[in-house]
């Protein structure tokens, strides 16, 4: 036996009591992740696929690359999120009086909390952001973004934060607070194990990299934008992303300094959101919300602009009312700083404070009730096909609606004093993040799909998706609508009133119905692979679209475009093809562009040995690492050589390639 | 559906509120649902009757008429919103006792001090000299005004049967003001997740009629024990699905103990912290102050583990069902893991459970653990 | 942009696509930085809300008129002011393409920088002493984040000034390194700006008010 101490100064608070191996569940679930995770590896290995991996994806500026590899990591975060889900439907559909069902209250609690920030964080967030990555600089005519090896080292720093998350289900545990850790119970004195500190450095982690992503699209959208596009020609998915990332930029800083203050009083004994010495929860809660509003719409806002780039293609029209869109967008982005209150109606403002942030919550419902009218007018006298990105426009059309109704009744302050905290919530914001958020990603991998990769996906499996998950999203939540107004509140694992259960067993149905439509979703995936040649879109254009990114090659060239397109039009795509525009065939020039760089895998993997060891209490470990992120920050600036011109004999090549192409596929 | 069907004046205020806001609301979304479906089928590709103008995309008209409807929607619901927030504040004293009576006047509230424990709920009746654990009582028609604070982490006090829910923070008293109009038994609970024992903070409230509360206090008084501080302090630590009892004698200050954080002997109240606090401090000469407002993590000076504490912080592993058992400071320390509890083994020590102590009034050696904690049965 | 004329021009047929390379990337630099100033700035507005909020919660202990000597923040604040003025007189060398004096102005900026902090955390440490620790009163706990949040920018600013010294240096007054040097130099002036805040909402009024 060493000596304790030395093990301590080693290891900090980790022993090998931390690994859950009395936990079947979980070593069930590490068992599988682990023989996947061996598999997936010796695979890599066996097809000598790891340089080109590296050299390829894992050190690409290349933001198409970044995108894809966001959205990868955002569906792999999906299955995992959606794990507890299922778990939890499954929980509170058997524990009834004497059956306790088989989470206890350590697991249950931490399942729920998982769940809300995985899927905030590190599903929904990194599929917003690997959109807007992908298609931001393809729509309006840029070849990459302005800080190609920034959007890198966003990219990792994310993934740096899952990876954090994930760990948490191995070795100790995580947060047992739900998703906003609200203190004092997410304090050192009613939290004192490493949950919470996984969550805190899972989101820091996270977090800078969204906030650097975020100043990084601004600065690409200001100033990226291709000759004669102007703000009022922008698509209005750039639109949507413009306000998006604005929002990010505006409200991250407020969780990264929130959290920086729980984290002190954890490991400093501060007093900022104790009981004691002065601290103020209050004061915690408010800000968080100032934050947490404001995220929302940084999701639902790009999944507007996906709805709007898809209505006008498939029903082959003009986005009506194009400008009060646009002022929609910002009135929505102005004033989602002007609600945050309307989460805590129940601590106890006065009637004016409650009444007014209840109304400026209402007034939001003006704008996107707007936009959905703009959607419907679009429709209406269009030709409207109905491939799979269009049909989850409809099923969002359809079911958002709902969800802002519930909404905006919850802002009716002495509606939510029965209702908060409530089914009937919970409810609520699934039914505008699913309806709203999921619908919209999901159209949106459909829509650009054949953009990223040269082939469409499978639509029968597409469709298949589409109808589970909606089928499956009205058994799932309707029941909890309906329980939410019998009283039952969230977050519970046990129930004593056994006329619940059916709701619960529908909604557990509902949660099944969703699990086949993800699976659908990867089948469709897999399906659509082994039939690409089938599928193949040779013409780069193969839902007849409206915006630039359709008017080049389906995958686009690493430069995007071989000559700096002019824009004329918001539909600018549609406006070329109406007035015959040629695609020139020579006087190609060498290209500038940005190198790769193996600087932000490094940086992530430092900061991620910074956040297991502050976890952990490891200090030495955490001095290294943290000498080693700033150490290798700065070696990383003398670095000078960023760039490299593709030189005009491969723009020729591959500019020929597509021609060739063009003149065969058509 | 409780909330459709309340049993209190307040909670019909908002039920008839969420009817009223829905409708209100229907007025444009079930024309939007219509007409989405309505256009998507009539615009269908294979519809070729139906008229295609690619470059129809602008109508003043529609476009203010789009802005305008929803507007005016939620001016009226803006409008009801400020005058019921308004009337329904939990702080303002009920004015009425339903739909058609006013209070009497000189009826003089009942009023409940009310505090969320871990994980229970404890009830003052200053009035009456009594206090409960997990279960409320009130006449029916006469007007309660609840004070309300947490000893421990944020919780929710909600009887939705009564009236909508108000937040209990520890140092700090909200206050909700309603009435019950219908005799019956309903369901209060914490609606704010406030750790491991939540799912079981319920208790039962009764609407009885005035006889019926004076024998429910005649019941309480007469198999009620003592409460004063170090009874509560015993009940303060963390217990889950704790059974129902009754004191008789309460300390008349420990509600005001408790909410001013200062019920534990020796430790200085908020409310002469603030006092000091707004006289500008106590100066550099006043390090002894810091211990005495010390609170949080209180029970583990004691020796009693935080609740739900689990590795590192006490060396049980997480993830189990193992019972907490007193604090373990050092997880690596030999003398700590040698006492250490394995799972399973935790059957014959219930009763050294925190909160759970055996002389406590209305609580029998033999009475059964709580639930949860009874799995392996 | 040189096509711009033909863009709009009535009767001629529309281009749709210039030849030569249409970048912006340097101007974005600039943006990008004042993007992420204003990000941090938000992180400042936090500290001072939450000073705002917790200033007067003293736990019976301490206030900042027991605690704050205006004398030894005077003489920091001006440090910290001078420094602004010589990081001026740095850039306008660089405009002369005077790189020795450039560095020489640089080198003031950095030790006015480092007696800043120094002079800070003696401060921290004489209130440590007398027992006004951050964990005394929520009072203290946001005080020391407040400015111990603003000492460690411009302790990275300091970091930031060697490494550019260094690479200025190595490469001369390169384009990179004048856009670095002017990256800093809105960092620098943003942390005067800031601390003018921290003195006149926490020291001055800590101690008058």
């Amino acid at each position: 036996m060493l000596n304790s101490d030395l093990l301590k100064f080693i290891f900090g608070r980790l022993t090998i009591e931390a690994i859950p191996y009395h936990e079947p569940i979980l070593i069930v679930t590490f068992v599988g992740v682990a023989i996947g995770g061996l598999a997936l590896l010796g695979a890599i290995t066996y097809f000598r696929l790891w340089n080109y991996l590296w050299t390829e994806w894992f050190t690409s500026v290349d933001h198409k690359k970044i995108g894809i590899m966001y959205v990868i990591l955002a569906i792999v975060m999906l299955i995992r999120g959606f794990s507890d889900a299922i778990m939890m439907r499954a929980q509170q559909a058997i524990a009834f009086g004497s059956n306790n069902g088989y989470l206890p209250p350590h697991h249950y609690d931490q399942v729920f909390t998982a769940h809300g920030v995985i899927m905030i964080f590190f599903m929904a967030m990194p599929l917003v952001t690997g959109l807007m990555n992908f298609v931001v600089p393809l729509q309006i005519g840029a070849r990459d973004v302005s800080f190609p090896f920034l959007n890198n080292f966003s990219f990792w720093m994310t993934v740096g934060g899952a990876v954090i998350v994930m760990m948490s289900l191995f070795v100790g545990e995580y947060a047992r607070t739900g998703w906003l850790a609200y203190p004092p119970l997410s304090e050192a004195a009613y939290s004192p194990g490493v949950g919470v500190d996984y969550y805190i450095w899972g989101l820091q982690i996270a977090g800078v990299g969204t906030t650097l992503s975020g100043i990084n699209l601004i600065a690409t959208i200001v100033k990226m934008r291709a000759p004669g596009m102007t703000m009022m020609k922008m698509p209005v998915f750039c639109w949507t992303s413009l306000c998006t990332n604005v929002l990010i930029v505006a409200a991250f800083p407020v969780l990264t300094a929130v959290l920086a203050l729980l984290t002190l009083d954890r490991y400093v004994g501060t007093n900022f959101f104790t009981n004691d010495l002065g601290g103020n929860p209050m004061m915690y809660i408010n800000l968080i919300w100032i934050w947490g509003h404001p995220e929302v719409y940084i999701l639902v806002l790009p999944a507007f602009g996906i709805f709007s780039e898809v209505v006008s293609t498939f029903c082959g029209k003009r986005l009506f009312g194009y400008a009060s869109m646009v002022y929609a967008t910002i009135v929505i982005t102005i004033l989602s700083y002007l609600v945050w209150l309307h989460h805590f109606f129940t601590m106890g403002s006065g009637a004016s404070v409650n009444s007014f942030f209840g109304i400026t919550t209402m007034i939001i419902s003006i704008p996107t009730g707007a936009k959905m009218f703009n959607w419907l007018f679009t429709m209406y006298r269009g030709r409207i096909r109905f491939e799979v990105p269009m049909l989850w426009t409809i099923g969002f059309m359809f079911t958002f609606v709902i969800g802002g109704m519930t909404g905006v009744l919850l802002a009716v302050p002495p509606a939510d004093f029965v209702l908060h905290n409530s089914l009937f919530l919970i409810a609520h914001f699934h039914n505008v993040i699913i309806g709203g958020v999921v619908f919209g990603l999901f159209a949106g991998i459909n829509y650009w799909f054949p953009k990223a990769f040269g082939f469409r996906l499978d639509p029968f499996w597409g469709k298949m998706s589409f109808w589970f998950w909606l089928v499956g999203f009205y058994f799932a939540f309707m029941p909890l609508y309906v329980l939410g107004l019998m009283g039952v509140t969230r977050r519970l694992n046990h129930f004593d009133d056994p006329s619940l259960q059916i709701w619960f067993i529908i909604a557990a149905f509902g949660a099944f119905l969703i699990a086949l439509g993800i699976a659908s979703f990867i089948v469709q995936i897999a399906v659509s692979i082994r039939n690409r040649e089938k599928l193949r879109d040779f013409t780069g254009d193969p839902w007849d679209g409206r915006t630039l990114e359709w008017s080049t090659a389906s995958p686009p060239p690493d430069y995007n475009y071989a000559f700096t397109p002019v824009i004329h039009d918001h539909d600018a795509f549609a406006d070329m093809k109406k007035r015959g525009y040629k695609r020139p065939l020579e006087g190609y020039r060498p290209i500038h562009m940005p190198r790769n760089t193996g600087a932000g895998v490094i940086l992530a993997a430092f900061s991620v040995i910074f956040g297991f060891s502050m976890i952990w209490y490891i200090w030495w470990l955490a001095a290294l690492s943290f000498a080693a992120i700033l150490i290798g920050a700065i070696v990383h600036t003398f670095n000078y050589k960023r760039d490299f011109y593709i030189p005009a004999e491969d723009v020729v090549q591959a500019e020929n390639a597509r021609t060739t192409l063009l003149a065969g596929g058509v | 559906m409780v909330l459709m069907q309340p049993s209190g004046d307040i909670a019909v205020q908002q039920r008839n509120l969420i009817v009223v806001s829905t409708v209100l609301m229907l007025l444009i979304i079930i024309p939007v649902m219509f007409l989405t479906v309505l256009f998507a089928w009539r615009y269908r590709r294979s519809n070729t009757d139906a008229h295609y103008d690619p470059d129809w995309h602008h109508s003043t008209r529609l476009e203010v008429a789009i802005w305008s409807a929803p507007l005016c929607i939620i001016i009226a619901l803006g409008a009801i919103t400020w005058l019921s927030t308004h009337t329904l504040d939990p702080y303002r004293p009920v004015s009425r006792l339903d739909g058609t009576h006013a209070v009497p006047a000189g009826v003089k509230p009942l009023t409940v001090e009310v505090v969320a424990l871990d994980w229970k709920w404890l009830f003052f009746y200053p009035d009456q000299g009594i206090a409960t654990v997990n279960e409320l009582a009130a006449p029916v028609n006469v007007p309660i005004e609840f004070r309300i604070t947490s000893a421990t982490v944020m919780n929710s006090f909600f009887v939705p049967a009564l009236a909508g829910q108000i937040y209990a923070m520890a140092g700090m008293e909200t206050k909700l003001h309603a009435v019950i109009n219908k005799e019956g038994e309903y369901n209060g609970f914490s609606a704010n997740y406030s750790g491991a024992g939540f799912s079981h903070m319920n208790f039962k409230f009764h609407g009885l009629t005035q006889d019926g509360f004076d024998q429910w206090v005649q019941k309480a008084k007469s198999q009620g024990g003592k409460l004063g501080r170090n009874e509560y302090l015993q009940l303060e630590k963390p217990s889950e699905a704790e059974p129902v009892h009754y004191y008789n004698s309460v300390d008349p200050q420990l509600y005001s103990a408790i909410l001013n954080m200062c019920a534990q002997p020796g430790k200085m109240c908020m409310s002469e912290m603030n006092q000091i606090d707004a006289n500008g401090g106590a100066g550099k000469e006043s390090e002894a102050n810091k211990a005495k407002l010390q609170y949080d993590g209180h029970r583990a000076q004691e020796g009693v583990e935080e609740p739900g504490a689990t590795f590192p912080a006490s060396g049980r592993p997480p993830n189990t069902n193992v019972q907490p058992e007193g604090m373990k400071p050092d997880a690596l320390s030999p003398k700590v893991n040698g006492q250490g509890p394995k799972p399973g083994e935790s059957q014959g020590q219930e009763h050294d459970m925190p909160g759970m102590d055996p002389n406590m009034p209305g609580m029998k050696p033999s009475s059964p653990a709580p639930n949860q904690l009874n799995q392996q049965d | 942009m040189t096509t711009k004329t033909d863009l709009t021009a009535p009767g001629t047929v529309p281009v749709f696509f210039v030849e030569e390379e249409h970048g912006h990337a340097e101007g974005s630099t600039m943006l990008g930085f004042w993007i992420y100033l204003m990000s941090d700035c938000l992180i400042f507005a936090v500290l001072f809300a939450t000073y705002a909020v917790l200033g007067h919660s003293y736990a019976a202990g301490p206030s900042g008129k027991d605690l704050f000597e205006l004398p030894t923040v005077a003489i920091n604040t001006s440090m910290l002011l001078l420094s602004s003025i010589t990081y001026g007189f740095a850039m306008l060398a660089m405009d002369k393409e005077r790189q020795g004096q450039m560095l020489f102005w640089l080198v003031i900026t950095g030790l006015f920088g480092l007696a800043f902090v120094g002079l800070e955390l003696t401060e921290f440490a004489s209130l440590i002493r007398e027992g006004a620790t951050p964990q005394r009163s929520a009072f203290l706990s946001s005080f020391f984040t407040l400015v111990g949040t603003h000492g460690l920018h411009v302790s990275v600013g300091i970091i930031w000034l060697v490494t550019l010294m260094v690479q200025v240096m190595k490469h001369g007054l390169i384009p990179e390194n004048r856009r670095r040097l002017l990256c800093l130099s809105m960092f620098w002036h943003f942390l005067d700006v800031i601390w003018i805040g921290v003195f006149s909402f926490v020291y001055l009024m800590g101690v008058l008010v």
